[in-house]
């Protein structure tokens, strides 16, 4: 078993190049509700401020930013995953409303909240006695 | 044809081969299944740092143990309840998991840290006192 061997994870090969080091693609929960879209990723290493959520166009994009985690003077023994941002994109249509889109992170998950716009929202039709 | 007549299992035995090699061909290429949680390594002069994904855990989900030169990393993740809710997606994995490592040299169990945060389990293992380099001053005569 030697270090190189560990570094080819699945996520690795799954990685998207972008600048100088690799992003990985977080795994997503994405669950609907009659008012909203909610997407769940997993991020871990971010901060707040590390995230960047961007919606042009019908495509939503999640971006968080990790700085490289080492430790001064630490010589790698085993590494089994590698570490870099988490980029991942979504085409979201005109469902939408961008204007109500929010975010929350805890404990290195993502959860964006989509809300649906309202002329797509279900309504419920009163019918009306003659 | 002669080794057809007087070796009848002769072709077989080359089969078999031929066989051999396709599959372990194939059995090479197969990526193989990454234990879960992953776990990077790392060592200093006087300690082992662990290093582990755990994103969505907090201390009350995980449990660490360490003794000797082994660790032993238990937790569990919790689904999230959708109830309710269409999923259209599930690829945050859930439930539990235990992972065992052999470290390469024994740690002092009593002078182990770990956080918790972000989502990334850090756990910091000082090496034992027979473990740590010890430089060996040469008299000259």
């Amino acid at each position: 078993m030697n270090a190189t061997n560990h570094t080819c994870d699945a996520r690795s090969a799954a990685a998207v190049p972008t600048r100088a080091a690799p992003a990985y693609l977080p795994p997503v929960d994405i669950f609907e509700t009659p008012d909203e879209i909610c997407l769940a990723a997993e991020v871990p290493g971010a901060r707040a401020a590390d995230i960047d959520i961007q919606f042009e166009n019908g495509q939503l994009t999640l971006r968080a930013a990790i700085s490289p985690r080492r430790v001064d003077g630490a010589r790698c023994v085993a590494c089994e995953y590698g570490i870099g941002d988490f980029v991942r994109r979504f085409e979201l249509g005109d469902q939408i409303d961008p204007n109500n889109i929010s975010a929350e992170l805890v404990h290195g998950v993502l959860t964006v909240h989509l809300p649906k716009a309202a002329a797509i929202k279900p309504r419920k039709i009163e019918v009306k006695g003659a | 044809m002669l080794n057809r007549t007087l070796f009848p299992l002769a072709g077989l035995e080359g089969m078999r081969r031929e066989m051999n090699r396709l599959l372990g061909n194939a059995l090479l290429e197969t990526p193989f299944t990454q234990a879960y949680p992953p776990i990077n390594l790392w060592e200093t002069d006087d300690a082992l740092i662990a290093e582990a994904e755990l994103p969505g855990l907090t201390m009350d989900n995980v449990e660490l143990l360490v003794m000797g030169d082994a660790l032993t990393l238990k937790g569990r993740r919790i689904a999230a309840d959708h109830s309710g809710a269409n999923v259209h997606r599930s690829e945050r994995a859930t439930g539990e998991f235990v992972r065992s490592l052999t470290l390469p040299l024994a740690v002092n169990p009593d002078a182990v840290e770990a956080t918790l945060k972000d989502g990334i389990l850090t756990v910091r293992m000082p090496k034992s006192a027979e473990a740590r380099p010890r430089k060996i001053q040469v008299k000259g005569l």
